[in-house]
C-alpha cells in the first residue's frame, strides 16, 4: 500500500516552554486509509496534527514526518496546505471583514495555482460553491458575515467541513470536530467525511469521544497516551474504550 | 524555519518602491529660495490679476511673520529636520509656452511616465469613464472629458485656468474655507501655490462621472504646492477622486497643499484620497514631507465626505476637515492610515458643528508596520447653537510586529448639553492564529497578512468608488512588503 504519511520516532514540545508533549510517536497512514486517534486529554492529539500541518508554536525536537516520501519538517505551512494538507480546526480565527467566499476563492486559487491547474472562472467556482454549501447544510446568511465572526461553535465547525470539501484535500486532518456539535450536525459531518472517503484520500481523526467514529467507522483506531501510541487496532477498539476508559491503556 | 523566514524578510526588504523613476522634461525652474520676488515671479508667470497678487503677497507676509514668531507648529507626533524654506524650488512647469489642446501635443516623455504610473491618459481614462485633469508638476498637461463635462455647466479644470476663466468665482471662494492666515503650511501654500484642480458644479446638477486628478512631483528637490477648490452649488453633487505617486529622490521634498470644499444648501461632495508618495526607504532617507490643509464648508442639508487611504510620505500631517455651518448637514471621515519601516503619521480629522442637527461619523483606522508610528488626532467640537447634533467616532489601531506604535488623541469639546456623542477605541494585534488558519488553507505569509489587513480595513475601503477601492487594497500591499517575515 502507497504511503501518504509517514512518521517516525517524533518528538515534538511547545516552543515557548519548551514542554515536552509527543514522545517518541510512531504512525503510519496510507493512501485512502482513514485512521483515528484517541486519548485522554493532555495525551498529545492536538499536538499531533498541529505539527503536521506546521504550526511554530510547537518545535519538532526529533523524528520525521514524511508527506508522500518528502520531508514535511522544513516545510512551510502553505507549502504543505497547497500539497494537500488540510486541517479542519477546532477553535477556527475569526478574520474580520473578509468575507467566507473571498477566503475560500483566495485558498482554491493558490492551490490550484500551486499545482499549476487553472484558475477557475468566477461561474464555476460558484457552482462547486453552491454545491457544497448544500452538502454541509450551511446557512448561507452566515456566509454574508465575516468569516467565522458570530457564528456558533456547530456552525464554525461546518465551516470548515465546507471547506474542506472545497479544497479537496490528500490528507485531511479533523482536530476534534465532534466536539460542541449537536447530533444534526454531528452527522452531517460523518456523512461528508464519508462521502470524501476514496482510494486516493486519507484522514487522520482526532477525537475524544466515539460517537463522530459510529458514523465514520475508521479502519484504524489508535490510542495516544502521554505523547506515544500505546495501541492501535480497528473499530474494535473504539467499543474497548467506550467499555473500559482509556485507564486500562495505561 | 528561523533560516528560511529571515532569507524571505531579506528578499521582501530589497524590492523597490514600484513608482520609483525620473522623466527627463525640459523644466522651467525659478531659483531657489522665497521672496516677495519669488511671488510676484510666479504670479506673474501665471498672469494672475492684481488681486490675487495681493492675496499671495497678504499670505506671504503673514507667514513670513509667523516664521518668525513661532516657526513650523511643533504640537505633531512627527519628527523630522528643519526644513531650510530657502533651499526649495517654487516653481517649475514643463517646458512649453502653449498648453497642449489634444494628448498629441502632449510631450511623449511624460505620457510614458504617466503610463509607467498606471495611468494611460488616452484610453484607461477614458473606458473607466474618468475625467483627468493631471498635474505634472505644477501645470496641467491634459485634460479630458472636458466638453462634455461642458454641456451639463460643469468646470473642470486646473486652478491657473480657472483664475482667467472665471475670475469671479475663484475670487469669490478661494480662501473662504482655509483662509490665506489659516496656518503655517496654508500660509506658505496661498504665498506660491503653484497650480490645482478646480472643480463648480451648478445648482441641482449632478456630476455623471468620477471626476479625478493624479497628481505627482517630479523636478528634483521642487516643492509642490497645489491648490484645490471644489464648490459644488445647491442641490448638487459630485464625487472627486485624487491619487498620488512620486518617484524616488534622495532628499526630501516638501509637500503643502491646500484643498476648500465648499458645499452649498442641499449639496454633496465626496472627496477620496489615495496617497502614496514616496515614503523614504527601509533606513528612514528621502521620501515626502506632506503637510496638507484640507477642509470642507456645508451650507443646510448638505453633506461633506472625506475618504483616504494614506500608506506613503515619510511624514504625514493631515487632518480633513468639515465645518458643519448649516443646520441639518452632515460631515463624514473615513481613513487608512498606514506607516512602515520609518514613516510617521500624524492625522485624522475636525468636525465642528455649529449649524442645528448636524451630525458627524469619524471612522479611523492607523496600521502600523516596522517602525512605523501613526497617531490619530481628532476633534469634535460642538457649539452652543448646535442643537440636537450628533458625532460618532471609532479609531481602530492594528500593530504589526513590535517595533511600531499607536497612539490616538481624541480631543472632544461639547458646548450644547442636547448633543449625542460616542467614541469607540480599539487596538489589535494581527494574531499568530489567524495568521496560521490562513496559511494553512494555502496563503503564503504575505497573501494572509494583506487578507487580513484589507479585511480589517473594509469599512472604509466600502466608501470608496470601486476601482478606487481596488488600487487601495493593491497599495496596501505594495507599502506592506518587507514589513512581513
Amino acid at each position: 500500500m502507497d504511503k501518504i504519511l509517514e512518521i517516525k520516532n517524533l518528538k515534538a514540545s511547545v516552543t515557548e516552554t519548551e514542554e515536552k508533549i509527543l514522545n517518541g510517536l510512531n504512525l503510519s497512514i496510507g493512501k485512502g486509509e482513514t485512521h483515528a486517534i484517541m486519548g485522554p486529554n493532555g495525551g498529545g492529539k492536538s499536538t499531533l496534527v498541529n505539527v503536521i500541518a506546521g504550526k511554530d508554536s510547537y518545535s519538532v525536537d526529533s523524528g520525521e514526518i514524511e508527506f508522500f516520501s518528502e520531508d514535511l519538517i522544513e516545510m512551510e505551512v502553505d507549502e504543505r496546505a497547497k500539497k494537500g494538507i488540510f486541517m479542519a480546526f477546532q477553535y477556527p480565527s475569526e478574520i474580520p471583514g473578509v468575507r467566507p467566499w473571498q477566503f475560500i476563492k483566495a485558498s482554491v486559487d493558490s492551490k490550484r495555482k500551486f499545482l499549476g491547474e487553472k484558475e477557475l472562472s468566477v461561474r464555476e467556482f460558484s457552482k462547486i460553491y453552491d454545491e457544497n454549501i448544500k452538502i454541509v447544510g450551511m446557512n448561507q446568511d452566515l456566509m454574508k458575515r465575516s468569516l467565522n465572526e458570530g457564528f456558533s461553535g456547530g456552525e464554525k465547525k461546518r465551516n470548515e467541513v465546507f471547506q474542506m470539501l472545497m479544497l479537496e484535500p490528500q490528507l485531511a486532518l479533523l482536530d476534534e470536530t465532534d466536539s460542541g456539535l449537536d447530533v444534526d450536525a454531528l452527522k452531517s459531518v460523518g456523512d461528508v467525511v464519508n462521502r470524501m472517503r476514496n482510494n486516493e484520500r486519507s484522514f487522520l481523526i482526532v477525537t475524544h469521544y466515539q460517537r463522530l467514529l459510529d458514523h465514520i467507522k475508521p479502519d484504524f483506531v489508535h490510542v495516544l497516551i502521554k505523547g506515544k501510541i500505546v495501541e492501535s487496532g480497528g473499530y474494535e477498539l473504539v467499543k474497548k474504550i467506550e467499555e473500559n476508559g482509556y485507564e486500562s491503556f495505561v | 524555519m528561523e533560516n528560511n523566514s529571515l532569507s524571505r524578510e531579506s528578499k521582501l526588504e530589497d524590492k523597490e518602491y514600484k513608482w520609483g523613476f525620473t522623466t527627463d522634461v525640459d523644466t522651467e525652474v525659478v531659483p531657489k529660495g522665497l521672496s516677495e520676488e519669488v511671488v510676484k515671479l510666479i504670479s506673474k508667470k501665471k498672469k494672475e490679476p492684481n488681486w490675487l497678487f495681493d492675496w499671495r503677497l497678504k499670505a506671504y507676509k503673514h507667514w513670513l511673520k509667523q516664521d518668525e514668531k513661532e516657526g513650523e507648529p511643533e504640537w505633531a507626533m512627527v519628527e523630522y529636520p528643519k526644513i531650510d524654506y530657502q533651499d526649495i524650488h517654487y516653481y517649475a512647469a514643463p517646458n512649453k509656452s502653449d498648453a497642449p489642446k489634444s494628448l498629441d501635443e502632449v510631450d511623449p516623455e511624460m505620457l510614458e511616465a504617466f503610463e509607467k504610473l498606471g495611468i494611460p491618459l488616452e484610453e484607461r481614462a477614458q473606458l473607466a469613464g474618468v475625467a483627468v485633469d493631471a498635474v505634472f508638476d505644477s501645470v496641467s498637461v491634459a485634460t479630458t472629458y472636458e466638453k462634455q463635462l461642458k454641456e451639463l455647466g460643469i468646470i473642470f479644470c486646473s486652478f491657473s485656468e480657472a483664475v482667467q476663466n472665471h475670475p469671479d468665482l475663484i475670487k469669490k471662494y478661494l480662501g473662504s474655507v482655509v483662509p490665506y492666515s489659516d496656518n503655517y503650511f496654508a500660509n506658505l501654500n496661498s504665498a506660491v501655490f503653484s497650480d490645482g484642480s478646480f472643480i463648480y458644479i451648478p445648482e441641482g446638477v449632478r456630476c455623471p462621472i468620477e471626476l479625478m486628478t493624479y497628481f505627482r512631483i517630479n523636478t528634483a528637490d521642487t516643492g509642490q504646492f497645489e491648490r484645490t477648490l471644489i464648490v459644488a452649488d445647491k442641490n448638487s453633487y459630485v464625487s472627486y477622486l485624487e491619487g498620488c505617486t512620486a518617484p524616488i529622490r534622495k532628499s526630501s521634498q516638501l509637500h503643502a497643499a491646500v484643498v476648500e470644499l465648499v458645499a452649498l444648501d442641499g449639496a454633496e461632495i465626496k472627496y477620496s484620497t489615495l496617497q502614496n508618495w514616496y515614503p523614504g526607504n527601509k533606513d528612514g532617507e528621502g521620501g515626502v514631507y506632506n503637510f496638507v490643509t484640507k477642509r470642507g464648508k456645508c451650507g443646510n442639508k448638505s453633506k461633506i465626505s472625506w475618504t483616504q487611504v494614506e500608506t506613503g510620505s515619510a511624514i504625514t500631517w493631515k487632518y480633513p476637515s468639515v465645518i458643519l455651518q448649516g443646520d441639518d448637514s452632515i460631515g463624514e471621515f473615513y481613513s487608512v492610515a498606514l506607516t512602515n519601516n520609518h514613516q510617521q503619521a500624524d492625522t485624522g480629522t475636525k468636525m465642528i458643528h455649529i449649524g442645528k442637527n448636524t451630525k458627524s461619523t469619524i471612522v479611523a483606522k492607523g496600521i502600523s508596520a516596522g517602525k512605523g508610528n501613526n497617531t490619530y488626532r481628532g476633534q469634535v467640537k460642538i457649539l452652543p447653537s448646535a442643537e440636537n447634533s450628533q458625532n460618532f467616532t471609532q479609531c481602530d489601531s492594528l500593530l504589526i510586529g513590535d517595533q511600531c506604535g499607536a497612539i490616538t488623541l481624541p480631543y472632544i469639546e461639547v458646548k450644547n448639553p442636547t448633543a449625542k456623542l460616542e467614541h469607540e477605541a480599539s487596538t489589535s494585534k494581527v494574531s499568530d492564529e489567524q495568521l496560521f488558519y490562513l496559511m494553512q488553507r494555502g496563503l503564503d505569509e504575505e497573501e494572509a497578512h494583506h487578507m487580513i489587513i484589507t479585511g480589517w480595513s473594509k469599512e472604509v475601503f466600502k466608501e470608496l468608488p470601486f476601482e478606487f477601492a481596488v488600487e487601495a487594497g493593491q497599495l496596501l500591499k505594495v507599502s506592506l512588503e518587507g514589513a512581513v517575515g
